[in-house]
């Protein structure tokens, strides 16, 4: 699970990571009164989406008066960002962050991420902040810092100690980033993140340590025990398909493909879409149902699979193992009948246990289903049904 | 032979009163599986499907001499059960729980640290459909009537795709000396080269098939290791050519995120460390075939 900037600046701060004070506004006059309780007269005003490279895509406002903070929270709420990660569609922009805009003389990059290889958590830093991390790894991979965390013990302030030295701080600085290292790690762990990110971390002229901009990711098998990570998800950002999936737990990713897929299993998923590719057509969809696939679990997959209107043909691939298949081809006719989607063709392949059973419920139902009996004959009936139906 | 259990592998099920614990630790008795001892905290004493409960692992182990574990324990409380097993010196464990956060999986990993090497419990998962040696025994949760016996050793990470695998090579009358899923968590026990090193060594197997996908290490770290040491053909796929990058497809372990990790990719790596590719999921059963054939 992703949060917005501000979300993750609350929780680096309530660690004891120094951020420059800034309110977030959901609408123009907010943003106004925002600037004139932070005082000054520099701020910044920013687009609050799920992804980065805001500043290239105009997200990020530096504003010198109260109109020109109000003209920039107008120019962005309620339009859809579009950054070099966000793909074609943008992000929806809803809430700006007005923070207070001081000078400042360096900027250092500063990640945590869980490592899949080591099993440990990585802390990345470099002196070259400000840009991304794959371009500082390319342009400068000599000076990038590294510190693997020993998990029995966490990590621990002289590797913090040591790794500000080494981004040439003084000791003033480095008292600071010290405890700003300990504090993003500490934020980093027990939260249960998998990506922290504070890029940049600036040092000021009188010696502060701030959070600039920061990104966290949070582990979503962890989010049982994170009450108050679950709290910040804000839905507008992701797909409301994906959202609407997630609130039954199932998972589902839209694509730009045809064919519809509801499949058991999250590899089978994936080699299924492999399928219909090499089959000639396009997936519309990654679609686990999970083990138990219920006939309410089943109805709801269909419900959400052909709300993508670009989605032709449905191919529904189930084998089962936990699960049965007299009772996933139950579901199957149940939801057909309940959503009446007989106007799509739908193709259905069946394996595994009580097979026989399961495809003579498909056959008495009277419904038209194209039935198949392997993955590659359920493929190549999906892309056929779908050209017959263009 | 097979490779990790076999009819005689004393098992012990974590969680064997609960519902899904209750209804596999069934299915493996049926099975022949030698299901010796349930674990469940609070209900020592009883008997479940003919098979002593006992309140901790330790007592379990004392009481019965279980060697292998199964957990159905739910995530906040699996890693716990997973150190218990280990602690209580059962050396293969097993885990069906899908959703442990990556956390407890680090702490998992570097308590089993604490263990000698030749004595270091091996764990497969989590978040996995378990192990079978076909017409000897199941650890899993695997429909066993589609693994037919036979010479082809098979790993996955993913459960339903195994499930894919083996009925193809059933199809055409080949069968599997042993079958382990791994899982699909970012952070797992055993790799895709610990079973391979058992594997190596087993009689019974003739050729591996590596089933793969999106996302993680594993797969290259594997082939590099067959170039170099592994003396029987190995067939290997990766699920996900068409998976959008950056996106999790469902496992927590899948999700495109560094050079190296997409399927294209990682096949590519496959290849050109001597491995055969199965060209498509509709071709395992043929690619294995064919290879068996040549010998």
């Amino acid at each position: 699970m992703d949060v917005h900037e501000y979300q993750a600046k609350e929780i680096l701060a309530s660690h004891g990571v120094a951020v420059p004070p800034g309110t977030v506004a959901f609408s123009p006059d907010q943003a106004v009164y925002a600037a004139t309780e932070l005082g000054g007269s520099n701020w910044v005003v920013k687009a609050q989406i799920h992804a980065g490279a805001r500043g290239k895509a105009g997200g990020v406002r530096f504003c010198r008066t109260y109109h020109e903070v109000q003209q920039a929270a107008r120019d962005l709420l309620g339009k859809r960002l579009v950054t070099s990660q966000t793909g074609a569609e943008g992000k929806p922009v809803q809430r700006v962050y007005i923070e207070v805009a001081d000078p400042f003389e360096r900027e250092i990059y500063l990640g945590f991420v869980l490592d899949r290889k080591l099993e440990r958590v990585r802390m990345i830093a470099s002196k070259h902040g400000g840009m991304d991390i794959e371009e500082i790894a390319k342009n400068t991979p000599d000076e990038l810092l590294q510190v693997i965390v020993e998990p029995a013990v966490g990590l621990l302030p002289f590797q913090a100690r040591d790794i500000a030295f080494q981004l040439g701080l003084n000791l003033k600085q480095v008292s600071r980033a010290v405890q700003t290292i300990m504090g993003a790690y500490r934020a980093f762990r027990d939260n249960d993140a998998t990506m922290l990110e504070i890029n940049p971390l600036v040092i000021t002229k009188d010696d502060k340590v701030l959070a600039l901009d920061a990104k966290m990711s949070f582990d979503d098998n962890a989010l049982f025990r994170r009450r108050n990570i679950v709290d910040m998800n804000d839905p507008s950002q992701s797909d409301p398909r994906e959202a609407q999936a997630a609130e039954h737990s199932l998972n589902y990713i839209g694509l730009d493909g045809e064919i519809g897929c509801i499949v058991n299993g999250a590899g089978l998923a994936m080699a299924t879409m492999d399928m219909i590719k090499h089959a000639g057509g396009n997936p519309a969809n990654f679609l686990d149902v999970g083990g138990g696939a219920s006939p309410e679990r089943v109805a709801t997959a269909f419900r959400l699979v052909l709300s993508d209107r670009r989605v032709k043909v449905v191919l529904v691939n189930i084998f089962a193992g936990i699960n049965r298949c007299d009772w996933v081809a139950q579901g199957v006719v149940d939801a057909v009948r309940a959503e009446r989607i007989e106007d799509v063709p739908l193709v259905v392949r069946l394996a595994g246990t009580n097979v026989e059973a399961g495809r003579k419920i498909i056959q008495d139902s009277g419904i038209p289903i194209i039935t198949a009996d392997t993955l590659a004959d359920a493929a190549e009936k999906a892309v056929a049904a779908y050209k017959n139906a263009k | 032979m097979s490779i990790l259990i076999d009819e005689k592998t004393p098992i012990l099920v974590q969680g064997v009163t609960g519902d899904k614990g209750s209804f596999h630790a069934k299915e493996m008795i049926d099975y022949g599986s030698n299901v010796v001892a349930g674990v469940t905290p609070g209900k020592g004493g009883k008997t479940h499907h003919g098979v002593p409960v006992f309140n901790t692992v330790k007592e379990a182990v004392r009481e019965t001499g279980a060697q292998a574990s199964i957990t159905f324990v739910a995530p906040p409380f699996c890693a716990d059960a997973i150190m218990e097993a280990a602690d209580a010196g059962i050396r293969l464990i097993c885990s069906i729980t899908d959703g442990i956060p990556a956390q407890d999986m680090m702490r998992v990993k570097r308590y089993f640290l604490r263990f000698p090497k030749d004595r270091r419990p091996m764990l497969v998962g989590p978040n996995c459909a378990g192990i079978i040696s076909p017409g000897k025994a199941m650890l899993g949760i695997m429909p066993g009537h589609i693994y037919n016996r036979g010479p082809v050793g098979l790993i996955s990470r993913s459960g339903t795709l195994g499930y894919e695998a083996a009925s193809q090579l059933k199809e055409l009358g080949l069968g599997i000396s042993t079958s382990v899923g791994i899982g699909g968590d970012p952070i797992n026990g055993s790799s895709f080269l610990d079973h391979l090193v058992l594997f190596d060594k087993d009689p019974e197997t003739e050729a591996v098939l590596l089933i793969g996908e999106i996302g993680g290490p594993q797969e290259a770290e594997a082939a590099a290791w067959i170039k170099e040491n592994f003396s029987k053909p190995v067939i290997g796929f990766v699920a996900g050519m068409t998976a959008p990058k950056g996106r999790r497809m469902g496992h927590a372990g899948a999700i495109i995120s560094a050079t190296g990790d997409s399927a294209a990719e990682k096949t590519e790596i496959m290849k050109s460390y001597g491995l055969t590719i199965v060209a498509n999921p509709a071709e395992f059963g043929s690619t294995v075939a064919q290879v068996l054939k040549r010998g």
